[in-house]
């Protein structure tokens, strides 16, 4: 192992503009598809951020007694699909109406009986939030005979789940592209790192070397390189975030894990590419 | 220690290389391996050590057989036998030195070892005072010198030549062939091939096996039993 991490890191002081042009190519072609992470990721927290606003609210009837209202309560919140359920009186309905239409605050106070209803909130679990569910459990929930309405904003939630719909089917169209390019350029750049280096290759099986030892200082050379190039797109990616989130619109950078993966692509690739080139060169002699 | 036993080689765009080719060579012994261009003999070079496999026949190298040979095995068997190229094959961006130890460190020799060795290799083909050289610092003759002392760094016990000196001046060439008659010496087998019947003349003492379009036509060895169809 040894030799194999010292002639790794030989092959870079060698030529050091090979190694260096290898992990630019690397970095680029992952900056490219870190730039579309960092798009694809924002568009998603957007959706997801809509999505939180989706909930049923059940209107209750006037002469509902506490006994029922707990029924309500805990059947509403055995439901597989339901993550959170919040009780609104008659009262709170008023001040909230009074709060956030300050325009009818004295029609409000001028009325002698309170007409709004006592509701019932329901938030849906993430997985739950599509129309098809949002309908299932707002059409349950009216079923209870002390339930007046129940209602979820059915068009809205439908647009919003084709536009999550539109955005996966782009982030996955796109996001194949850009790796399936990522990873020809990462295979083409370290095949001809390789191939610069075949008269080494040859060398070495002549004089006898195994396969494998051949193979692990380019492995690692190859680990080394996309490594590189990994760190260089993540830091490109980070500017560019910092460029769009300060002079255009703010935006979320991406999670650790993406980052890792980022970073981790390069290497990955860089050792996959290496031992493919190099397996190529061995079978030739 | 070598044999060929009605070996036919065919290279799909050349066409046969190799017709029924037989021959034994012993331990200890010299054999040019003599031919014009295209003669086959490299090709025999080639299948000695093991980087072509006969189209038919049997090629036999250190108790090792080119029909059961498996690829593991290989590496090990290139280490007992040296191989010298008309084109010396050096890595030009390493020294003397480096080029030799190179070929001790990929074939797992202790780091402890490897320079002493290299040294001594160097001083035996007459190299001591360039072991800091790269290859397109040294003469040809030097390089070819730097190409015997890393076909040497394993201690085998064949060394094959293709052609050592044909790359060379006359004065360099005979040099080299010294070099290669004082390996010989020492009780290593070598078989060098050459396209160059006068240098083979030059020394009647060892073994000329002659091929022609890929056949055996003559062998000192067997006079009398070699046709030009090698049976």
């Amino acid at each position: 192992m040894g030799y194999s991490i010292r002639e790794a890191l030989a092959a870079f002081r060698r030529a050091p503009g090979l190694a260096a042009l290898s992990a630019a190519s690397i970095g680029f072609s992952l900056f490219v598809f870190g730039i579309f992470a960092l798009a694809a990721y924002n568009v998603r927290l957007t959706l997801r951020q809509a999505e939180e606003r989706v909930e049923i609210v059940a209107y209750l009837v006037d002469d509902l007694d506490a006994g029922q209202l707990e029924v309500l309560q805990n059947e509403v919140r055995a439901f597989p699909e339901v993550t959170e359920i919040r009780f609104v009186s008659k009262f709170e309905a008023m001040r909230n109406a009074v709060r956030d239409l300050p325009e009818f605050r004295d029609v409000f106070t001028d009325l002698d009986v309170n007409p709004l209803p006592a509701s019932l909130e329901v938030r849906l679990r993430p997985e739950y939030r599509d129309p098809e569910s949002v309908a299932r459990v707002a059409e349950r929930i009216a079923l209870y005979p002390f339930v007046e309405e129940a209602r979820y904003g059915q068009d809205w939630v439908e647009k919003l789940d084709r536009l999550r719909r539109i955005a996966g089917a782009v982030a996955s169209i796109l996001g194949t592209a850009f790796a399936l390019v990522a990873v020809i350029i990462i295979g083409t750049t370290i095949r001809i790192a390789v191939f610069a280096r075949r008269d080494e290759i040859a060398i070495m099986q002549l004089v006898g070397a195994a396969d494998g030892l051949i193979r692990r200082p380019f492995l690692l050379e190859g680990l080394l390189t996309g490594l590189a190039g990994g760190l260089l797109a993540l830091g490109l990616s980070f500017l560019a975030y910092l460029a769009v989130d300060r002079s255009l619109i703010h935006i979320a950078w991406l999670p650790r894990t993406w980052v890792a993966a980022q970073v981790a692509a390069g290497a990955v690739l860089g050792w996959l590419s290496s031992g493919a080139a190099v397996r190529r060169h061995l079978r030739a002699l | 220690m070598i044999r060929f036993t009605h070996v036919y080689k065919e290279y799909p765009r050349s066409g046969l290389a190799l017709k029924n080719v037989s021959f034994q060579i012993q331990k200890g012994e010299f054999a040019f391996l003599t031919g014009p261009s295209g003669a086959g003999k490299s090709t025999v070079l080639r299948l000695i050590h093991m980087a072509d496999e006969p189209t038919d026949g049997e090629v036999r190298v250190l108790g090792l057989s080119s029909q059961t040979i498996r690829r593991r095995q290989i590496p090990e068997l290139r280490r007992r036998v040296g191989m010298v190229f008309q084109d010396f094959r050096l890595l030009r961006d390493r020294t003397a030195a480096d080029n030799i130890a190179f070929c001790l460190e990929v074939t797992s020799t202790r780091r402890s070892q490897i320079w002493p060795r290299v040294q001594r290799l160097l001083a035996d083909v007459g190299l001591a005072a360039k072991a800091g050289a790269y290859p397109d610092e040294l003469s040809g003759g030097e390089q070819q010198r730097v190409g015997i002392a890393r076909a040497l760094a394993n201690n085998p016990v064949v060394l094959l030549a293709d052609e050592p000196t044909g790359n060379l001046d006359e004065r360099a060439a005979r040099g080299v062939v010294e070099l290669i008659r004082s390996i010989h010496a020492t009780g290593m087998s070598v078989v060098m091939a050459t396209h160059d019947l006068d240098l083979a003349r030059r020394y009647p003492q060892y073994r000329v096996i002659a091929l022609d379009e890929g056949a055996l036509v003559s062998d000192t060895a067997q006079p009398e039993t070699v046709r030009r169809d090698g049976v």
